[in-house]
């Protein structure tokens, strides 16, 4: 691999090898937008999915969502989503980042078993302490509140969060901060100054991990949520799913609109992603 | 220092300021005379939900004193959100749903009874049947609304003559590929009225498995060969009805006025009564359930609320929904404004011709075990006999009895005796003048630390703790839960006294979850790390292009793409076999066998999963210098020794925690199985995730078991991370 170039036919093989890839990794995608631009309610089913008139009027009927009162319920719920996802990573980075920045920089007494708790519960199945869960947000009086699922969001992102951000900061050379140190600046600000800049593209990612936590969760928000200007937009969706029948297009249509925000993050920090995700280290 | 802290400060009161600006949107201006409001919820969509809007707005029009908010839910967590909402005062004044958890709600307290205005009126206007539907714990709990069961849809171009029997509609002369009748054969709940047509119904009158005898064999027999003669399509689901009847691919369909609505202009269709079985003579009799209005416990305007219930189920109320939602309305005198509707009278004969169906808390458990049973005969992968000797059983085996109460002294006095030597060991250790000496010299790093410890310890471990604990409780939802010990963790490990590995045992499924485990991270990991080398080559062209691309899989929902998945598994209208088909190949049918249904499982996590560990590689390879490479080059070493002796031992440590995580998170990949394969066939695909959660949300609300299920869970995967990790230490 150095400047020596392979023979063609060992590119062509790449290429083939990827688009291949690439085709496995888009095939059931181009599935759900042939049927969100499906113009009747029934979409037709074939190995190639490309409809034959596309339609938007699955989209419009689904952005065009009002309530009895006529308020733009898409609007509003769009409004939740943007709200909730964004304030819970800024919330799991904020507690996350000086926790993980201890963990990386200092021997405390309960490290080793901090570091078990946390890795603990990424292991016992979340649907467990959905009802506990209830009870507590009911007891602070924050069911059916962004706040609630902030919170709870939030506090669900931090122990990855804090694996994520701790490998980062040992990714970083000690001798920055000594050397701001040294110039007088305290730990805190070191950390601050120093150590955050350069941990930025970590940053990014697990930010981008804690929004998509949010954005994309159903279960807690449909709990916890009982107006529907509070809904979030993947509650919304499990409305076209009823009883009785689903109303796939629909679905399909709201789907690639729910998709389509973290796909623009996912393209804007795509450079962070590749470096941001590597440092995080899981040590038990 | 201080300039640091403020900023922090600052970006958290931003935060804070954004999330609390919702206060002040909620309280909204009070006017005048403020009107009480009355929250009504329902899981209605389309024409359903836009008649109940129009139902508000006229009784508001004639209550000014009232504003009704109506408030849609999803229908997933619909009954489980009231469980919890109405008890903590959280519900609404009024719900609608249908009729046959009105045992359960009421029992659980979740119902107030409800005193019409007009008691006359009430029991005048609505059927018998109806109103014993509504009666529970000895009193009337709610208003019925409309009533949701089957009739028969006829294309009348296909099938211009009247269809009597269903010998009429085998018989029909149809072009090619056009079945006969599209229904859900393989669903219990659409199956119920052609079972009990042959003198079977699904329960008993002791509320026990009533699939049994020559009725339901025969009844078995024919819907099995109908699926070999394609008389009915195989493994249909609601959808497919839908749309094989809308496009002209079934002479006929079996289904609910909510078909309607979505049949295009274009078709020819008309509606009668469901048709006779020949041999018995008795016409095929579904089930009706009736949806209703609920008066919720702790309502705050239960006399407001009682107003709008009675305005909703009569007269003007019952009109509206019947023309706007082609609701089967309760209100006998509502009927006559409706003569000249065709449908509407199809279907209320239809519905007069049902059984409504039993409230009987059995009822709802025993769907499950039936579907298993029919779809099995129907894939045929059992025989009748077999497959309903298995139902029973299935179904025997989860009303079981509840295991017996224990003094909870007993799990009081091992907590008591925990917490005690804890508190023992701590203050042992705070003796120690060594460990006090570590204590202070953490003080800075507490610091850091306090208030994530603070978060996680509340809002994720608390949590986490006090659903663990429920697992030494036993109860059929969550008001009536008792204390039993260990006797959950004992029924799991000896598989509720059955064969240790048999059918649905906790181990066999813990094998599945293992097999499953490992076979993806496996493939993860190949696919991962193939493609971020060709990825990392330093001439590629498109590179960007193809790294977005490839990490699209990520950025969807996982939930979407589950579903979208399963939809390209299907037996006849999937891509997958389409694709296979334009190949030359059989058709699969992919969730018919363990092994096909399980890589159907397994292609669509792997899809989900690759990307994780590609991006992992790839921000890896880029931290490994070139002048390794470029040694070895120099060495003669090719490709392939380059990759074992160079690139593999340097990915190790950035692939060994993301391995690590991956296996915990496909361990618990609850979303791919429960929607993928759903457990199919008959359960053999579940894992131990879908397993606790069919115990906690289908198999009767056994919340108890369930948590068993999830701690240990939680606690094999403890000590694999443990073992997995001493290995790692020891081979370092």
């Amino acid at each position: 691999m150095t400047e020596r170039r392979d023979p063609m036919w060992i590119e062509v093989l790449v290429h083939v090898a990827l688009l291949l890839a690439v085709a496995f990794a888009l095939y059931p995608v181009l599935w759900v937008v042939s049927a969100a631009l499906s113009p009747t309610d029934a979409p037709e089913v074939s190995a190639f999915p490309f409809p034959r008139d596309p339609s938007l009027r699955h989209f419009a009927a689904v952005v065009g969502t009002s309530d009895a009162e006529g308020r733009w319920l898409f609007g509003w719920q769009l409004f939740n989503s943007v709200v909730i996802a964004a304030a819970t990573a800024l919330t799991a980075i904020a507690i996350a980042t000086p926790a993980a920045y201890a963990m990386a920089r200092f021997d405390f007494v309960g490290k080793r078993g901090s570091t078990r708790a946390l890795l603990a519960t990424q292991m016992f199945p979340g649907v467990a302490a959905a009802i506990p869960l209830y009870l507590l947000l009911n007891f602070v009086h924050l069911l059916d509140t962004r706040s609630g699922l902030v919170l709870v969001y939030a506090t669900t992102a931090v122990p990855f969060a804090i694996f994520q951000l701790r490998g980062a900061f040992e990714g970083i050379p000690k001798d920055l901060e000594e050397a701001a140190m040294v110039d007088g600046a305290t730990r805190f600000g070191a950390f601050v100054r120093v150590v955050l800049p350069a941990a930025r593209p970590a940053l990014a990612i697990t930010a981008l991990f804690a929004f998509m936590t949010a954005w994309n969760e159903f279960i807690l928000a449909a709990t916890f949520l009982t107006s529907e200007e509070m809904y979030t937009l993947p509650v919304v969706l499990q409305r076209y799913i009823g009883e009785y029948d689903a109303q796939w297009p629909a679905f399909a249509a709201g789907a690639i609109l729910v998709s389509v925000p973290v796909m623009l993050l996912f393209y804007a920090l795509q450079r962070h992603l590749v470096g941001g995700l590597t440092s995080g280290g899981v040590k038990g | 220092m201080g300039k640091g802290r403020q900023r922090l400060a600052t970006i958290a009161l931003l935060a804070c300021a954004l999330v609390c600006s919702e206060s002040a949107a909620q309280a909204g201006p009070a006017v005048g005379q403020a009107p009480v409001d009355v929250v009504v919820w329902h899981a209605y969509r389309g024409q359903e939900e836009a008649a109940l809007r129009q139902v508000a707005r006229a009784f508001e029009a004639e209550n000014p004193d009232v504003r009704v908010r109506l408030v849609a839910q999803p229908f997933g967590a619909y009954a489980s959100k009231l469980e919890s909402a109405i008890p903590t005062g959280n519900g609404p004044d009024l719900f609608i749903d249908a009729h046959d958890r009105i045992e359960s709600f009421a029992s659980r307290g979740l119902l107030q009874p409800i005193t019409p205005p007009d008691a006359e009126a009430f029991a005048r206007r609505l059927d018998g049947r109806h109103q014993a539907a509504f009666t529970a714990l000895g009193a009337l709990h709610g208003y019925p609304l409309s009533v949701k069961t089957a009739a028969l849809y006829v294309n009348a171009s296909l099938a211009p003559d009247p269809i009597e029997s269903f010998e009429d509609l085998e018989a029909l002369a149809l072009p090619d590929g056009v079945f006969p009748l599209a229904m859900e054969a393989e669903s219990a709940y659409w199956t119920a009225g052609f079972f009990a047509a042959h003198g079977a119904s699904l329960l008993n009158d002791e509320h026990g498995w009533g699939l049994e005898g020559e009725g339901a064999l025969t009844a078995l027999r024919r819907l099995s060969r109908w699926v070999e003669s394609r008389v009915v399509p195989e493994e249909s689901s609601g959808d497919l009805v839908k749309r094989l009847f809308s496009e002209g691919q079934a002479a006929a369909a079996i289904s609910g006025p909510w078909l309607a609505p979505d049949l295009p202009e274009a078709l020819d269709w008309r509606v009668q009564p469901l048709p006779v079985v020949a041999s018995t003579g008795a016409r095929m009799r579904p089930y009706a359930t009736v949806e209703g209005a609920y008066l919720a416990a702790r309502s705050a305007q239960p006399a407001a609320a009682n107003r709008f219930a009675a305005f909703l189920t009569f007269g003007e109320g019952a009109l509206l929904r019947a023309r706007v939602a082609r609701q089967i309305v309760t209100d006998r005198e509502a009927w006559p404004a409706l003569e000249g509707d065709a449908f509407l009278q199809r279907f209320r004969e239809a519905a007069d011709d049902a059984a409504v169906m039993p409230t009987h808390p059995h009822m709802r458990m025993i769907f499950g075990p039936a579907d298993r049973a029919i779809r099995k005969v129907l894939r045929g992968t059992a025989t009748p006999e077999d497959a309903l000797e298995e139902g029973r059983h299935r179904f025997d085996d989860v009303t079981r009895p509840l295991p017996a109460p224990r003094s909870p002294a007993w799990g009081l006095a091992a907590l008591g005796l925990l917490t005690l030597l804890g508190a023992l060991a701590m203050v042992r250790r705070l003796r120690e003048p060594a460990f006090r000496g570590a204590l202070r010299k953490s003080m800075p790093a507490y610091r850091y630390v306090a208030h994530a410890a603070v978060a996680v310890g509340l809002l994720v471990i608390l949590p986490l703790v006090v659903g663990g604990l429920t697992s030494f409780f036993a109860g059929r939802g969550l008001e009536e839960m008792y204390f039993v010990g260990v006797a959950n963790y004992v029924d799991i490990l000896v598989a509720r006294g059955g064969d240790l590995l048999g059918h649905g045992s906790f181990w066999l499924v813990l094998a599945v979850t293992v097999l499953w485990t490992v076979l993806n991270v496996a493939l993860h990991l190949v696919i991962g790390v193939f493609l971020a080398l060709l990825l990392h080559r330093p001439y590629l062209r498109m590179k960007a292009l193809y790294r977005v691309l490839l990490i699209l899989p990520w950025a969807v929902p996982n939930y979407v793409t589950a579903l979208a998945w399963k939809g390209m598994f299907h037996r006849q209208f999937g891509a997958v076999n389409a694709l296979l088909t334009s190949l030359g190949a059989e058709p699969v049918s992919w969730f018919s066998h363990w092994t096909t249904a399980f890589s159907a499982n397994v292609a669509t996590n792997v899809w989900l999963g690759f990307p994780f560990m590609m991006v992992v590689t790839l921000g890896a390879l880029t931290s490994i210098p070139k002048d390794v490479y470029e040694a070895a080059a120099v060495d003669g070493a090719n490709a392939w020794q380059r990759f074992r002796l160079i690139t593999a031992p340097m990915l190790v440590p950035f692939l060994a925690p993301a391995v690590a995580m991956g296996s915990v998170w496909t361990f618990n990949m609850f979303n791919v199985v429960f929607l993928v394969s759903g457990g199919e066939p008959d359960g053999s695909t579940e894992i131990l995730v879908s397993e606790a959660y069919r115990w906690a949300f289908t198999r009767g609300n056994q919340y108890g078991y369930a948590a068993a299920y999830a701690v240990l869970i939680f606690l094999i995967l403890l000590v694999s991370t443990r073992v997995a990790s001493k290995a790692a230490e020891a081979d370092a």
